[in-house]
């Protein structure tokens, strides 16, 4: 974990949060990134055919805006928290709100709780109306320094 | 699943090769599965199962090479709608309503992910799943799904089983 936790140091000096995803193989392949260009911590997903799960109407694929929706978790804990561990994910709740157009995906975490062991993260993911979310998740990460 | 007792599922009454129909479904047709390399390896009235192998791309933890949980997540949800297709009496569209995955150990790098996925109940409006993801051993899972599915979505019943987004789409179909 040490190239993350670099990157993270790296993009906490820079305010540039950008760069966090290219450390993360999936994060890249997906074309997830984080942003903090509006002062709030998002990350998005940019749209690629790869990432449709429905041709006939087309929609993306469900997998993607889970993927998504734990990723955009990661980064708002790995940002948040000054705590030199990657979290681990203990489990995720999705749920599917509309179908995903083929279009750039945002998301947005908060904590709904933060404990000494465990964190409870509740994410929103949306495409162009903000108050039309696609996905919604629920997750828990534990928080504590791997031994 | 108690509606199969009354009607027959087109799985039943799919002629040829049923392996070989789900694999050019699920495996080739829809975008996501094929980019992550999903393969469909076995099908049966009720249940799927898949494989994903190992890949770089498909790192989550680049120190570790462990695969990011959301390439799991495709693959459960993928694997789950796919289950849920074998039990239909009828064409018709279905999407993921919610899926909740415990990752129950991470998986290991360089090896072949396995899920095998049943759908153990359809009524008319919902159909439940649950799943496992493993490394050869069902009993001593990587993660561990249970899901529900919204059947007749918007959308067409495409070529003549459901929706070929069935599975895959989860966040589709309504």
């Amino acid at each position: 974990m040490t190239v993350l936790l670099e990157k993270l140091e790296a993009a906490r000096k820079a305010n540039d949060l950008s760069r966090l995803g290219e450390a993360i193989p999936y994060a890249r392949w997906m074309g997830m990134a984080p942003e903090n260009t509006t002062g709030e911590l998002l990350t998005r997903m940019r749209y690629s055919p790869h990432l449709i799960g429905n041709t006939h109407l087309p929609a993306l694929h469900g997998g993607t805006i889970g993927a998504l929706l734990e990723t955009a978790a990661i980064f708002h804990l790995l940002w948040e928290m000054d705590n030199a561990a990657l979290p681990r994910i203990i489990n995720i709740t999705v749920d599917f709100l509309r179908s995903g157009r083929p279009m750039d995906t945002l998301a947005r975490a908060k904590f709904t709780k933060l404990g000494r062991r465990v964190a409870s993260v509740a994410v929103e993911a949306w495409q162009d109306d903000r108050s039309r979310p696609v996905g919604a998740a629920q997750l828990h990460f534990l928080v504590t320094p791997v031994k | 699943m108690g509606s199969e007792a009354r009607a027959r599922t087109l799985f039943e009454s799919m002629p040829g090769d049923k392996l070989e129909v789900f694999q050019q479904w699920f495996s080739d047709t829809i975008p996501h599965n094929k980019a992550l390399g999903l393969m469909v390896t076995a099908v049966r009235k009720g249940g799927a199962s898949m494989r994903l192998d190992w890949e770089p791309h498909l790192v989550g933890n680049p120190e570790t090479g462990v695969l990011h949980g959301g390439a799991i997540t495709a693959m459960l949800d993928a694997c789950s709608g796919m289950a849920v297709a074998t039990v239909l009496t009828k064409a018709q569209p279905f999407a993921t309503l919610d899926l909740r995955i415990d990752y129950v150990h991470p998986a290991t790098p360089g090896q072949p992910v396995l899920a095998d996925a049943e759908c153990f109940r359809l009524t008319s409006n919902v159909a439940f799943t649950r799943a496992v993801a493993h490394h050869g051993d069902p009993a001593d899972p990587i993660a561990s799904s249970a899901g529900t599915f919204m059947l007749a979505t918007k959308g067409k019943a495409a070529m003549g089983l459901h929706a070929p987004h069935a599975a895959s789409e989860k966040g589709k179909g309504q």
